[in-house]
């Protein structure tokens, strides 16, 4: 569950990136949150994400209240969330099953265990043969697979994604896609930012647009 | 309790990992601390050495006590008496007849010494106190010389003073240097650590982002820290252990000649262990300090 009412977000240069932003996601939601360039949609899913607080207003996630977070709560919110960036944020210096492994090192999960869990989201974002390659190696499509991977790994209560399909070609995009419903059907809460927030077949999606850093409906 | 010690097991293999990732610049770093930390661990040896033979010099600690020539019999019963409650056992008598017998004993001294026409010699003890501190050495001569019938004390204490006063100086010096060293293996330290955390920036990013707590974040670096000063300290231990090696035959040379039995002490297994930790903690000290401002200069 994620209340956001009045929120407002203003840059340090003074630029309003957000403006009285209120709205309710329901656990096991998928909302598509739409809009054109520089519309506010990263600056919203930072402030989802405690990467930055709003500047004025309250939101609330998963019980907790954001704006009033201490820094040591920080990284245990953030492990409740599976976070997908929009510049990916994948390390080029270890193979794609180290990528996944690693918010299971964070948690301090036994090394046997995650490597059964790591290879099982590998697994299910269809990478598991290419485990010991380099990211680099990768097509642009497994490298947004790969990053869900290592989004899901933990087992998040919410997964939000930043344009995930924005340099995909239709396959690609179409099985990224599928992945997200995948999970939602399993009742993970899904939040994805995208310029072209299309409708997806037979699924209920809820579409938010923003504007100019204004909720339009 | 599991989860913490695997938590650092965990962090002290990816300390272990960056290291051996840079093997040059961490064998380099290595070698640097190793050195830094052999001057003040030599310096500390080389006065536990001179403090052992000081101490096994004997004549650094004997004192000899004359009696007057003109001393009673009952005196010098006395004064015997006296020293064997004072120091049991830790003294002997030399008559006047065995001194001019000793005497005679002295190439060409036995026409000179029948020549004379009585002893001249006195009755004397020669002490060797089992305290043989200067402090002490100097109560015991002034007691002593405050007998009957007592003519003289001779200690030779201003030797002892001197050394013990060189001793002391050169602890100082050691002690500066020892500092000076320290704040130099902690730079080191500092430089070496602050490179891995900037080289690390992207995964400390990553880490942040999906959950790292400072402490997961900072803990590899402080085992690299520690690790670095503890193998810098076994290369100090190594070092020390070859120049003893090679300095041994040629010091057992020299004290033969002088008819000692002194041998160079090495370093012992508790040493070897206090340098390894001073390492590792100095090694701490600088991974704590560089990845608190380069994380911060991070954000
Ligand atoms: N760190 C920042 N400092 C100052 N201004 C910022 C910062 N981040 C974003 N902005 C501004 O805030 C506005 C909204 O940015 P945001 O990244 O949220 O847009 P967006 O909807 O994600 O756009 P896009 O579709 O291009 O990714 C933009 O005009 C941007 O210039
Ligand atoms: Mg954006």
């Amino acid at each position: 569950m994620i209340v956001g009412s009045q929120l407002c977000k203003r840059y340090p240069g003074g630029f309003e990136a957000l403006k009285n932003v209120s709205f309710e996601i329901a656990g096991g939601e998928m909302v598509l949150i739409g809009g054109h360039s520089g519309a506010g949609k990263t600056t919203l899913l930072k402030l989802l994400s405690a990467i930055e607080r709003p500047t004025s207003g309250s939101l609330v996630v998963n019980g907790q209240n954001l704006v009033a977070l201490r820094h040591a709560a920080l990284p245990f919110l953030r492990r409740n969330l599976g976070l997908i960036f929009q510049d990916q944020k994948l390390l080029f210096d270890r193979t794609a099953l180290d990528n996944v492994l690693l918010p299971l090192e964070i948690i301090g999960l036994s090394p046997k265990e995650a490597a059964r869990r790591a290879r099982a989201a590998l697994d299910k974002v269809g990478l598991l043969e290419r485990e010991k390659a380099n990211p680099i190696a990768l097509s642009g499509g497994e490298q947004q697979r790969l990053a869900i991977a290592r989004a899901v790994v933990n087992r998040p209560t919410i997964l939000i994604a930043d344009e995930p399909t924005a340099n995909l070609d239709e396959e690609s995009a179409r099985q990224v896609i599928d992945l997200f419903v995948a999970f939602n059907q399993v009742r993970v809460t899904v939040i994805i930012a995208t310029h072209a927030p299309h409708g997806i077949p037979g699924k209920d999606v809820r579409v938010m647009t923003l504007d100019h850093g204004a909720l339009a409906s | 309790m599991k989860t913490w010690f695997r938590q650092h097991f965990a962090a002290l293999a990816r300390a272990s990992r960056r290291l051996l990732r840079a093997p040059l610049s961490t064998l380099l770093s290595i070698m640097v601390i190793g050195i830094a930390m052999t001057l003040p661990a030599a310096g500390y040896l080389l006065l536990d050495n001179l403090k052992a033979l000081g101490a096994s010099s004997t004549s650094a600690q004997q004192m000899s006590l004359f009696m007057e020539t003109s001393a009673s019999e009952k005196q010098v019963a006395e004064a015997r008496d006296n020293l064997q409650a004072l120091l049991p056992d830790q003294w002997r008598f030399v008559s006047r007849a065995d001194a001019l017998q000793q005497l005679k004993a002295n190439e060409g001294m036995a026409e000179i010494v029948s020549s004379l026409p009585k002893n001249p010699l006195p009755d004397a003890f020669i002490i060797e106190p089992v305290d043989a501190s200067p402090e002490t050495l100097e109560r015991l001569s002034s007691t002593l010389a405050s007998w009957n019938g007592v003519a003289h004390v001779q200690l030779d204490s201003a030797w002892i003073k001197r050394f013990d006063a060189f001793l002391r100086l050169g602890r100082l010096t050691v002690n500066l240097l020892a500092v000076i060293f320290a704040a130099g293996l902690i730079a080191v330290t500092f430089n070496t650590i602050r490179l891995q955390v900037l080289a690390g920036a992207e995964e400390i990013e990553v880490a942040r982002l999906i959950g790292a707590t400072d402490g997961f974040i900072r803990r590899p670096f402080y085992y690299s820290g520690i690790l670095q000063g503890g193998l810098g300290g076994i290369v100090a231990a190594l070092l020390i252990f070859v120049g003893i090696t090679a300095l041994s035959p040629s010091v057992a040379q020299l004290a033969q000649l002088y008819g000692s039995h002194f041998a160079l002490q090495g370093l012992a297994f508790p040493h070897i262990l206090a340098l390894i930790a001073c390492g590792g903690a100095l090694g701490f000290v600088g991974a704590q300090l560089s990845v608190s401002l380069a994380l911060r200069q991070m954000k």
